[in-house]
This record gives structure tokens, sequence and C-alpha cells, in this order.
């Protein structure tokens, strides 16, 4: 007996992508990083995360938790970070999203990217992309902003390999080169 | 970050160093793509009609299967398959040490989340629906739970309920002591809580095999497991390394791999997984909780005379590497202290619980919080100081454990204690701290009235590698040729897991520095192309796979040197190599890479194995452990009594590295040691009632977050250790293992309450002394 026969497989159509009910009738549009991009047959359940992820190819937001406590998903909705594992794709529609790949293409956070690294704020990385997203977000908001407001702001995000010392490490690198080049 | 004036290795003398060699703080080459959101994680791939896997878990802690009818959820559109116990063609068990666990149960549960099937279907939310309509009939069972229970319960497994009872017998067992102090201790459920949660993508092969691209730490073991239950050929079972979001132990264990290899082979479509979070929960082993009695006897003098332990591991439902793990707690119960006489009695048990096995530190972790907090004890009864009494009675190089092995190599207990000391004490709380500075942070903040500072000091040993005649083994290969425009490039075939810990980053370091080569490129890990490299735990990988590195660079040179003189026409023994280049030692004459290389590519591999341990005899005596690792760790802490509440200000340690191959990463693998040390002494436990996990969420299971961690200091304590390539001992374990311990020292000075359970929960001070 081979294993393939083993399995009680189902026949039915190959191509069909059978989403538990509640399709959107036509997909819809989502504005990311700049261009419009559409979704079709999707599952109205389907999270903001998930389908960055697993229709649209951006896999940079990461899913440690899929419950918001984990800031591994935090991308930008109308410039304000969330997570995009609790934000339905569909009220998504009409906003702008940005991730962690329109962060880079723009190169809107690499001074933040560079200095994860070169502080060796960066071990498996599984939490880094929602890192970069919530540093970029503080340090544009509140640039002068003192180690407990930095610990308080990136508190929403979990890192297990680092403890978490390089990477506040980076953040006050970032911020020195900042004031430094503003002078 | 400071750095003990002890020697560093010798280095050889290289005169032009290539910039990130060995010492040097090289970057990471998966870095880029890690802070791009560019790497590849396992959870990140994606095929072409690939299927969505979910598994279908236990809600009973024990039960009897009664019957699986998987045909409701083949009747939903779009779920393809369903596979359950019978659909397992090979071997119907898998296990690290000893098959033992069920690939699915198929007549009894044994743990609450027990896989009893899995789904594949069009997407995850139809594998859902698919799991849900699966019918099972249980008939629930009274689940035996505690461990001193289940040696004496029928057995819950053919195997019985003890998995191991080690005995240490030392010295002289009636010697006795002028002091004697005991108690009894109690360590929690600790989760690895790796920020990745498992997952894979498995492709079905036109060969009748499967491709497996998984995040794991171990790929060739992987591989031998599940091919033994696909009943294929291991060649035919080809694993590939998955981006791996951190690993710590858990993913030892084969936890997905059979399945989705099963519904693809079953689909003739490639399957991708992905865990939930509480399904990660359910899905890895965990660590060990322990009970444990300790009687400590002294000399009037300080003198550490006698230990005698009593060791309770709870190892759950399944063996996993509980053997390995016991061990460990039974050869390091007395910590890193000089004992002339030991008993010791070390049990690992079955239990209804879910099953535990590797977690960074193992079997180290749970007794240091016995041993440290008995030093303490021991102290106050002698009227000494805490660290007086542990620098009076530290390891020595040439000392011997219990186990009557004699430490070969570098034991440096005192510098590690007086380096972790030498940093200085933060400031005092003051009324001007913002509350959250203070115990309860942003949230419940305590009245700076209240605050009570402790601080508290804790000393670890632990084992690096694999014990007890493990023949333990790397292999890696090395390819050095001219690459675009001549320039040599080297490039590393090895099997070994990147599981963060920076691996990567070394064997690059390691070619450096070895053949003077600047470009070296790391190929995929998979077990295709390589042999075993063994596991990414028991911090052995620099030693095991940097080692097989190192050899395989060291044959690549006795080749060059063999082709040098070759051209010169000279003998092998009259070439000397020098930064990258042959020279010729009577004419001085150089050849550099370039020219060496123009008669193409050289390669070598090797296979590293240490120097071979031997198993523990039946007193638990022999030379068991390749090598050892020492931390000392202090702790700083503000407690308020009334509200429970305790904030870790800050952490110094004093950690025996060998050598800091690259000082970046050796903090980065500190820092996050200690985060999760201070973890499992403040907040982490997965609270089990019945055996039923009650916390399987970011929710409810707590791992410190920015505001949680402390402040901390290290000094890097750099003797090589003499077998070691580089010298360079493991530095991934160490950190988690004494840095709770001294926090709870240090809230037991703060509170003066005897605190002899990790983690210590708010109502365990708030409510002391109180009947509740
Ligand atoms: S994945 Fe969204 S918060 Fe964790
Ligand atoms: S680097 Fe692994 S979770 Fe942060």
């Amino acid at each position: 007996m081979t294993s393939r026969e083993t399995a009680r497989s189902r026949s039915g159509p190959e191509d069909a992508s059978h989403a538990p009910g509640y399709e959107v009738a036509g997909g819809y549009e989502l504005h990311v990083n700049g261009t419009t991009r559409t979704v079709e047959e999707a599952w109205l359940g389907e999270s903001l995360l998930y389908v960055l992820r697993e229709r649209l190819g951006l896999s940079g937001a990461k899913n440690a938790c899929e419950q918001g406590e984990c800031g591994s998903c935090s991308v930008l909705l109308d410039d304000v970070v969330v997570c995009a594992c609790c934000v339905l794709a569909v009220d998504a529609i009409g906003s702008h999203i940005e991730t962690i790949e329109g962060l880079t293409r723009r190169e809107a956070a690499a001074d933040v990217q560079a200095a994860l690294l070169s502080a060796g704020g960066v071990q498996c990385g599984f939490c880094t992309p929602g890192f970069v997203v919530a540093v970029y977000d503080l340090l544009r908001r509140r640039p002068d902003a003192g180690e407990l407001e930095v610990r308080e702001a990136l508190s929403g995000n979990l890192c297990r390999c680092t403890g978490y010392g390089r990477i506040l490490e980076a953040v006050r690198m970032v911020q020195e080169e900042r004031s430094r080049v503003a002078l | 970050m400071s750095r003990s004036s002890a020697p560093v290795a010798t280095r050889p003398a290289a005169r032009t160093r290539p910039r990130a060699g060995i010492g040097a703080d090289a970057a990471r080459p998966d870095g880029v793509p890690k802070v791009r959101g560019e790497f590849a994680f396992s959870s990140d791939l994606w095929m072409d009609g690939m299927l969505w896997g979910r598994t279908l878990r236990s809600p009973h802690v024990s039960a009897r299967i009664v019957a699986v009818d998987p045909s409701p959820a083949l009747a939903i559109p779009g779920v393809r398959a369903v596979v359950t116990a019978a659909d397992v063609p090979g071997r119907p068990t898998y296990g690290l040490e000893e098959p033992d666990q069920p690939v699915f149960a198929s007549e009894v549960v044994r743990y609450h989340g027990e896989p009893i099937a899995a789904v594949a279907a069009d997407h995850p939310e139809t594998a859902r629906a698919g799991v849900r309509a699966i019918e099972v009939v249980y008939e629930p069972l009274e689940p035996v739970v505690d461990a001193e229970r289940a040696l004496r319960a029928p057995p819950l497994h053919p195997d019985g309920n003890l998995f191991r009872h080690l005995v240490i017998r030392h010295g002289d067992l009636d010697a006795t002591g002028d002091v004697v102090v005991e108690g009894t201790y109690e360590v929690g459920m600790q989760d690895q809580a790796f920020m990745g949660p498992e997952s894979g993508l498995a492709v079905p092969a036109d060969d009748g095999g499967v491709d497996l691209y998984v995040a794991t730490q171990w790929l060739h073991v992987d591989r031998d497991q599940i091919a033994a239950s696909l009943g294929l050929p291991a060649e035919r079972v080809r694993l590939h390394l998955a981006g791996v979001g951190g690993a710590f132990g858990g993913r030892e264990d084969v936890s997905l791999q059979i399945h989705l290899c099963l519904l693809a082979l079953g689909t003739g479509r490639p399957v991708k997984m992905v865990y939930s979070r509480d399904e990660s929960f359910f899905g890895h082993v965990h660590r060990h909780p322990a009970k444990m009695w300790f009687r400590h006897h002294a000399t009037r003098g300080g003198d550490l005379v006698k230990v005698e332990a009593r060791i309770v591991l709870d190892g759950g439902a399944y063996l996993s590497s509980s053997n390995a793990v016991i061990s460990n707690a039974a050869c390091f119960a007395p910590g890193p202290y000089k004992v002339p006489n030991a008993l010791i009695d070390a049990y690992a048990v079955r239990t209804n619980n879910p099953p535990c096995g590797a977690m960074r530190g193992f079997g180290s972790v749970q007794v240091c919080y016995g041993h440290e907090a008995q030093m303490d004890k021991l102290a106050a009864a002698l009227g000494m100081d805490p660290v007086e009494l542990r620098l009076h009675n530290a390891l020595e190089r040439f000392d011997r454990l219990v186990t009557g092995q004699v430490l070969t190599g570098t034991v440096p207990v005192r510098e590690c204690i007086r380096a972790a000391m030498a940093h200085p004490l933060p400031p005092a709380p003051s009324l001007l701290d913002p509350p959250m500075a203070r115990p309860g942070g942003a949230g419940l903040s305590a009245d700076h009235a209240d605050v009570r500072r402790g601080v508290g000091i804790a000393v670890s040993l632990k084992n690096v590698g694999y014990s007890e005649g493990f023949d333990d083994y790397a292999t890696a290969r090395v390819r050095l040729e001219a690459g675009v425009g001549g320039e040599p490039v080297a490039t590393v075939v090895a099997a070994t897991a990147e599981v963060g810990q920076g691996f990567v980053t070394i064997a690059q370091q390691i070619v450096r520095e070895e053949l003077g080569v600047a470009d070296v490129l790391l190929a995929p890990a998979g077990t295709t192309d390589i042999g075993s490299a063994g596991s990414s735990s028991a911090s052995r990988q620099t030693w095991m796979s940097g080692g097989a590195i190192q050899l395989a660079c060291v044959a690549i040179r006795r080749q060059l040197i063999a082709r040098a003189a070759a051209s010169w026409g000279c003998s092998h023994a009259s070439v000397e190599w020098d930064a990258g280049e042959a020279v010729h030692e009577g004419t001085g004459e150089r050849r550099g890479l370039a020219a060496l290389l123009a008669d193409g590519a050289v390669e070598a591999e090797h296979e590293h194995h240490h120097r071979p341990t031997v198993p523990l005899d039946a007193d638990g005596q022999g030379d068991a452990h390749l090598s050892v690792m020492v931390a000392a760790h202090r702790a700083v802490v503000d407690v308020d009594p009334g509200l429970g509440l305790v904030k870790v200000v800050q952490v110094t340690t004093g950690q025996d590295v060998g050598h800091a191959l690259n000082p970046t990463q050796v903090t980065g693998q500190i820092e996050g040691g200690i985060a999760q040390g201070v973890g499992l002494a403040v907040m982490e436990e997965i609270v089990l009632d019945e055996g039923r996990v009650k916390n399987p969420s970011f929710t409810d299971y707590l791992v410190p977050t920015t505001l949680d961690m402390p402040a901390v200091a290290a000094t890097f304590v750099e003797e090589p250790e003499p077998d070691a390539p580089y010298g360079a001992k493991g530095v991934g374990e160490p950190p988690v293992i004494s840095s709770g311990p001294a926090v709870l020292a240090a809230i037991r000075d703060a509170t003066g309450l005897a605190l002899t359970r990790a983690p210590v929960r708010p109502e365990d001070i708030a409510l002391a002394g109180q009947s509740t």
C-alpha cells in the first residue's frame, strides 16, 4: 500500500477556490503601498494580514499570533499603525495601506533598518518587520522619546530572541544620528 | 558590555586578517532580507495549487477513542483529504529518543491537544471547518496529572510511567555536616514561545517521495522519523530548511512534519500548514515542571560536605528528550560547587500532562532554582555572605563533578561571580521615578513608599553538547573556487539549522579566518546534499558544525599547499600558509588564492566528532560530559509586597564564553537568554487544570515585553576552552539558567519570604502566610 492511496481523497474540481461561503462577488480593491490591487474570490472573513500575505504576495508582515498580541503583523492603515491580523481586509477598502515592503521601497525607514542590523537587533528576524514599522512610526511622532517612552511604545511588539537590548540600542542610534544630522 | 582581563584564545598570526573573521562583529548574512521583510520564513511559503492543512486535536486530557468518522468533513466542498492513524503507512509512532508517540492517537488520548486527524482543504477556513466536522467518539478517562502519583499508577502507556530513574552516588554517603539546611522547590512549565509558528510546505514528488520545506532544529533526525512513518526510504524524503522564527528547543521534536507529508502524498498536491498560536502551545513540547527536595551539609567554616537531592521531572505524556533532561538535572543538581559527597535521586515520569522535552538550558534550569536557594539558606545558617560562600566552594579546573568526572576544561566560576558583582548597582528607587518605572508599570502601579529593593545572586553550570556516550557529530563541506572576475569564492554546505542564533555569521567568519577569502556563500541547508549537522541545541553548533567547517577549511588549505608545492617542485613540508597565501619557506616566494585556484576548484568535506563521552554507570559515575559552561547573575528587583508586584530593575552577568567569536552576537544571546530567565522567574507558566492547558495564547501566557525587560550588563569571561574550535564554548543556554534564580533570590531579599516556587505569582507575595 503506498501512502498516496491511504489518504481518503475526495474527488472534486481541482481549480475552484472553495472559501467557506460569502465570497465577495467580483472581488474588491485595496490600495497597498501606493498601488491599487484587486482581490478576487476572497472570503469575507479574511483578515487584512491574510490577504496581504496569501493573496497579494506581501509576506513581510508576520503572523506570530493572529490575536493582536505580538505586533509582528504591524502595518500602517491611513498612516496609523495597526495589527493587520485584527483588521478585516474588506474594512481596509478605501484606506491607504502601507506595509514593510512599501516602507522599504521608499526608503522611509532605511536608517532604522540599518541601525537594527549594526546594533545586533536581529536574530531570527520574525519580529523585525513589525519593529521596523513600530520604530518608524514612533520616531516620526516622538523623535526625542526618552527610554521609558520608547519602551512603552514598543511594548506591543514581542521579541523572543533578543531580550530587546539591541533593538532599544538601535532606536537610540537612530535618534542620535537624526538629531546630529538636524543640527 | 565589558570583557574580563582573562587571556583570549591565540589566533593564527595572519598578516592581513580578513575583516569579519573570528572575533569580529561580522554582520549576519541574512540580516538585510530580515529587516526588509524579504526573508522567507516557513510560514511565508506559497505554491500554485497548494492546499491548507489543519490538525484535529483532542479536547480531552485522557480518553479512549471509540470511533473517528471523517466522512462529515469530506462532505464539505473544498475539503480534499482527511488522514488519521489508519492512514499512516509506516511506523505509527515517532520520538527523539524512542518512538513512543503516535503520529495520530487512535485508541487512547494521553494529553490535552493530542493530534487525532489532519485535514487538507482549499482554504484555511475550510480546513478549520473540516476539522470541526470530523466526528470523534471519546470515552473520557480519569487523567493522572501528578508525577508522584504516576509513579504508582497503572501504566498510561505500554512503556510504563517511569521514563528514567537516575541515581548518583558519590563519595561517602554517610557523611554529615555541622550545618544542615533543606528545602523543597518547584518550577512551573515554561513554553519556548518562539515567534514564528510551526509551519511548512510539503510537496509530493514524482518518485513517490516528498519534499518538505520546514522550520526545524535538526533536519536529518526529522527526516528519519518522517521516513519511518511514511514507510519510505530516507532518500525519498527530502527536507529543506525554511526560515526559522526562533526555536529554543521547541522545534527539536517533530510536530506537523509527518502530518503534512501524509496530506501531500494523499492528495498529490502541495500542502501548507501554519499553526495558530494556540495550536503552537499544543504542538510542541515544553520545559519540564519540577518538584525538588534538597539537603545541603556544610562544615562550620562553610565547606560543602554533602548534597542530597530528590528530583522529579514531569515529562508529560510522551518521552521526547526526557532522558537527557533528567540526566542534566541529576548531574548538575549541586551547581558549580565542589561537593565531595552526594546522593541524587532523579526521576522523569510519564503523566497525562502535555509532553515536555528540550528547552534552552534543559535540566540545569530547574535544579538551579533549588541549589541556589539552598546556597542562600546555607549562607544564612552559617552567618556567611552568600557571595563569599559561593566563591569559597566554587569549582575549579581539575575538580570533580559529582559524577566523578574531572573537569579538564576551563571552569571560571569565581571569575564569573566576580564579574557579575563588579557591575555598578542601579540607583535606589526614588520618589521622582515615573510610575511606569515602578512595580506594576503602566497599569496598577505601586506607591513609592511601598517599594522594597532586593538584590540576589545565582550561579549555574551546564554541559555543552550531547552527553553520556552519544556519538555526536556534524558534517560540513567547503568549496573554494575562482568566482566571476577571478576573485576567490567559498561555498559552505552544511545541514545546520539557523534558528536565529547566528550560526550563519559564525560559519562565514570561520571560512574567512581559515582561508583568507572575503566572499563566503552558504548553500541552503537540507538533507539531500550533505550528512547530518546534528541539532541546533545544547549550545553545540559553534563547536560541532563550526568545528566541521574549520576542519574542512584546514583540508582545503592542505590541498592548496600541495598545489603550491607541486608548482614549486618542493615538498609540502616546505610550504607554509600565511594570510591566505602559500609561502615557500626557502625562497619566500608567495602564491595567492587566485593563482592556486587557476587549476580549478578545491573542495573538502569533514565529519567532526567530539571527544567521546561515556554513559553513566549504576552509581551515576562516568565521564559523561564533553565540557561545561558557567554563568553568574546578579539581579536587582523592586517589589511592592502588598500588591505582590515585581519590577526586575537590573540583571548583571559574568559568563564563561571561552572566546567570543562575534561579541555582538554573544551579547544578543546573553540578553535574549536573560529575558527568558526573567520570564520564568516572574511571569511565564503554562497553567494546567487537571492536565488541561488554560492559557494557550499570548494574552494569557505572558512573555516579557520591553517594559518587563531589565537593564542588562554583561561581562564575557574569556578563558579559551582547550578542546573547542577557537576556544569557544556555547553561549546560548547559560544566560537562561541562573538569571531566574537570581531574580527569585532578589525577591526573597526584598520581601523576606521563602518563595520556593518559580514563577513567583503576585499572590505568592501578597497573600503569603494567608490561607486562601
Ligand atoms: S500577528 Fe497580529 S498581533 Fe500578532
Ligand atoms: S529576533 Fe526572533 S523574535 Fe525577535
